[in-house]
């Protein structure tokens, strides 16, 4: 890695007046974009749901023109040459880009062989192999996992072998495309430490687009870059970006403690290191706004309420999983809960903790080896799949997994026309959860031309017109920006006042924090807690123990003196809330 | 179920230990041997082998029984084929005829129509289990490093190895897929009427189909990110090295397919003649 001052001077990344079409789209992606990244910085690239950042780093790592064909105008230099003319692999030895979806990056069958996947390529003798690899899995941490293959990792380990994979090619940037997406919680900190590390140990310049943005900035970034409708409308340091509030009307959610501070009517300033809760040098005005505020928190106990019927129970449920020729693995074990009917509820856990099992083993996608699970107060045991659809609707992450159907209609009807109901019976249902879902318009769509956001209510929508009691989501919100997942959130909350009982399998705190009452905490495959999300998201034992993180509003409360941290979070939700029912 | 069909067992036995690359020689010695031979002793003798060779390599007939009961069944409605279109074929080539059984028209059951079928019956016992062997005992990477080692282009190499590794993927969605359109009420089990069955079918494939073609997308933009097809060679990390046993059976191979050629002149033809 070159340190020469003289030649620092010249941006390894420098884009002048870009702006991409894709060949199949009306309008430009990116328009009129200026970007210089310097060797050794570390940038986050943030915006909405297309905005234009993933199009934006296919410009940079080549795959535009390469891959995907279009108009390129503008200037785009990478280390002094042009991606478009170079060789998509020359400059892939200068940014190395790891993808979102750390599976379909997974080429190899060990670990180690995954990582050589690109000296291979580059016809490297097989002698030399063994210590690049080695240096590459020293750097990510995974040195001692070589000759693992991919299912035995979890989602934070096989980013960190893709992550190996390009650092084994010496690389001078790194690109990350929504690295955090898929991770949970505690995983997603631990990449962001790691691509911190290799920043400041290796002198690795960096790239993260995400819009995660408040677990990025659990270490420091050099600047942050706002990606609006293809332009970009802000590239400053955190400290002014945040400060700014621009990152709302842009459609990404700022760190709540940010948040928090505006609403107790003492926002922050650029100077002040807002990017974390921990570090922020708060003014003595703001720690008394702070406190004072937290005063109208509503009280726990009019949140957590033991009336209602029961609508799901699980009684000692043990599931086990044949993982192998003879081997089983216990994926949930001794799981005794109850949910109410009219209840929304959250199901918290990392990845692998047992959260979609216990979705799978609620609809008899799985079979408990040991215990019950009560639906209506009836034993479901023995009840077929579809008598189970009936009374539990399951909506799965990918909505393309449950849509076969050309239009919007006929998805929606499929589903009781396989009922046999009677026609006028159809039409009933079906007018009603179009109504509901808000596709009104889109009846006579084709599916193919409805946005990922649409696709998903379609997918509600079918599970809906079987008129269940419960509605079961799995990561409802997934890869959505703030602004989708709000309006998705509200639609949401329209079906559950509807009467739908609501329980969301999620790793995402901040719709546990804001959407639920109650939630169920998983690790392991056992049932660690059964509280309020605020309790659980402010208790440092058990969020550590179920791998989540606390929430910053915890570092604020502390901060300012607030005694009971889960207060201040039930006051931050009470106040949006509140924003919400006026907007409506 | 959440085997896969066809593809790498992890059950770790005395073949997987092998280079991909002697197995892959056993394999091709064996079908190369087999479709030159049509010598009965040789035939039997390579079935042996093979079946042998299953016995050892702690594969279970489980483990492939998709596999098994297709060729089976082709095999079956292969033997009835060329009994009913060339009944006399056996005669022909012997230039005998002892008739075992008297049938209608033409359909007499000969001895030399029997011993001709057993010939071509056998010819699936000794070819199936070996190559079978070869995918259920080599691991997904080490079969392409095996057959690009033999000289097929390495992108075919890895097309194929990759196909083989993504089958429990693609049968993990499908199984989640159709689960999920059995809650709506689509049911695809044998309670169903075929064309309710078929059509429901069809609401799971798509949605699998389409997800699959993602997948490919995503996958081959990562490999290509990665240098891969760039060049026109690549080295490979993992390459057993050829050891004793390896050997031996690379000579196998060599000898399996020497042993027809021999037989060829020996027996003055592709048969060998007990009738005469």
């Amino acid at each position: 890695m070159s340190t020469a001052a003289g030649t620092g001077e010249q941006p390894l990344i420098e884009l002048r007046g870009c702006s991409f079409q894709y060949r199949a789209q009306a309008e430009p992606t990116l328009r009129d974009i200026d970007l210089a990244v310097r060797r050794g910085e570390k940038v986050a690239i943030v915006g909405a749901s297309g905005s234009g950042k993933s199009t934006l780093l296919r410009v940079l790592n080549g795959m535009i023109p390469h891959h995907h064909r279009g108009t390129i105008t503008g200037s785009v230099r990478v280390a002094g040459h042009d991606p478009a003319e170079a060789p998509l692999v020359e400059t892939a030895r200068v940014v190395g880009t790891v993808l979102q979806d750390s599976n379909n990056q997974f080429v190899g069958l060990s670990v180690a062989e995954d990582i050589a996947f690109s000296l291979e390529n580059q016809q490297v003798p097989t002698e030399e192999m063994p210590e690049r690899i080695a240096r590459a899995a020293r750097l990510t941490g995974i040195e001692d996992r070589l000759g693992d293959s991919p299912h035995d990792l979890s989602g934070g380990q096989k980013q960190r072998v893709a992550i190996a994979g390009v650092l084994v090619d010496e690389v001078d940037v790194l690109l990350l495309d929504e690295p955090l997406a898929n991770l949970d919680p505690a995983a997603g900190r631990a990449t962001v430490e790691l691509l911190d590390d290799l920043h400041r140990e290796q002198g690795t310049t960096i790239v993260i687009v995400e819009h995660r943005l408040e677990d990025v900035l659990h270490r420091d970034v050099d600047r942050i870059v706002l990606l609006s409708e293809g332009r970009i409308v802000a590239d400053a340091p955190p400290g002014e970006v945040l400060a700014s509030g621009r990152l709302e009307a842009h459609g990404i959610r700022p760190p709540l403690h940010v948040t928090a501070l505006r609403r107790a009517g003492a926002p922050v300033t650029a100077d002040q290191r807002p990017s974390r809760a921990a570090d922020i040098d708060l003014t003595p005005a703001q720690i008394e706004a702070v406190r004072a505020w937290t005063e109208d928190a509503p009280d726990p106990a009019s949140e957590l309420s033991d009336d209602g019927d029961p609508a799901l129970e699980l009684e000692g449920v043990r599931v086990e999983i044949p993982v192998g020729p003879e081997r089983t693995t216990v994926a949930l074990d001794g799981i005794d809960a109850r949910i109410r009917c009219g209840e929304m509820l959250g199901v918290l856990g990392s990845n692998g903790a047992g959260k979609s099992t216990l979705a799978r083993v609620l609809c008899g996608f799985e079979t408990a080896t040991a215990g019950r699970v009560r639906i209506g107060g009836a034993d479901a045991t023995g009840w077929s799949l579809a008598e189970r659809g009936e009374r539990i609707g399951f909506v799965l992450q990918e909505p393309g997994q449950m849509l076969s159907q050309p239009r919007v209609l006929d998805e929606i009807a499929l589903g009781l026309r396989a009922r046999s109901l009677p026609d006028e019976e159809i039409a009933r249902r079906s007018e009603e959860v179009l109504a509901v879902c808000g596709l009104r318009p889109f009846r006579s769509w084709p599916l193919s031309a409805l946005s990922h956001g649409q696709r998903k209510r379609v997918s509600i929508a079918a599970v809906l017109a079987l008129e269940p009691e419960v509605l079961l989501l799995d990561e409802p919100t997934a890869g959505q920006d703030h602004a989708h997942y709000s309006e998705f959130m509200e639609f949401l909350r329209g079906v559950h006042r509807a009467g739908t009982t609501v329980v969301l399998i999620t790793h995402d705190m901040h719709l546990a924090l804001e959407h639920t009452r109650r939630v169920l905490v998983l690790s392991g495959g056992h049932l660690l807690a059964d509280d309020h999300p605020a309790a659980v998201l402010t208790d440092p034992e058990l969020s550590a123990r179920a791998d989540l993180v606390t929430t910053g509003l915890y570092d604020l409360a502390r901060r300012c003196g607030v005694p009971d941290p889960a207060r201040l979070v039930r006051r931050v939700i009470a106040a949006d809330r509140h924003e919400r029912e006026e907007a409506r | 179920m959440t085997s896969p069909v066809l593809g790498y067992v992890d059950r770790t036995g005395p073949l997987h230990r092998l280079s991909g690359v002697s197995k892959l020689a056993l394999a091709l010695g064996v079908v190369i041997g087999a479709m030159i031979g049509f010598d009965v002793r040789y035939l039997a003798a390579v079935s042996l082998g093979s079946l042998v060779l299953w016995g050892m390599s702690r594969v279970r007939v489980r483990d492939l029984a998709v596999v098994l009961w297709l060729v089976a069944i082709f095999a079956t409605l292969n033997n009835i084929g060329i009994f009913l279109f060339a009944p006399g074929y056996g005669t022909e080539l012997f230039g005998t005829r002892h008739v075992l059984l008297e049938g209608p028209w033409r359909w007499d059951v000969t001895a030399e129509q029997l011993f001709y079928q057993s010939a071509v019956t056998l010819k699936y016992v000794a070819v199936l289990p070996s190559v079978l062997l070869f995918v259920a005992t080599t691991r997904p990477p080490e079969f392409a490093s095996s057959l690009a080692r033999i000289g097929v282009p390495y992108r075919i190499a890895y097309a194929v190895s990759l196909a083989l590794r993504y089958i429990p993927d693609v049968q993990r969605e499908f199984r989640t897929i159709s689960q999920a359109q059995q809650a709506r009420g689509l049911d695809t089990s044998r309670a169903a009427g075929l064309r309710t069955r078929v059509r429901n079918l069809a609401s799971v494939l798509l949605p699998l189909l389409l997800g699959t073609f993602d997948r490919i997308e995503a996958v081959s933009a990562a490999m290509e990110l990665r240098g891969f097809g760039r060049g026109r060679r690549r080295t490979w990390l993992v390459r057993t090295p050829l050891r004793l046993p390896d050997l031996v059976l690379i000579s196998l191979a060599v000898l399996l397919v020497a042993v027809p050629l021999v037989l060829l002149g020996v027996n003055d033809g592709r048969f060998w003649n007990p009738f005469l």
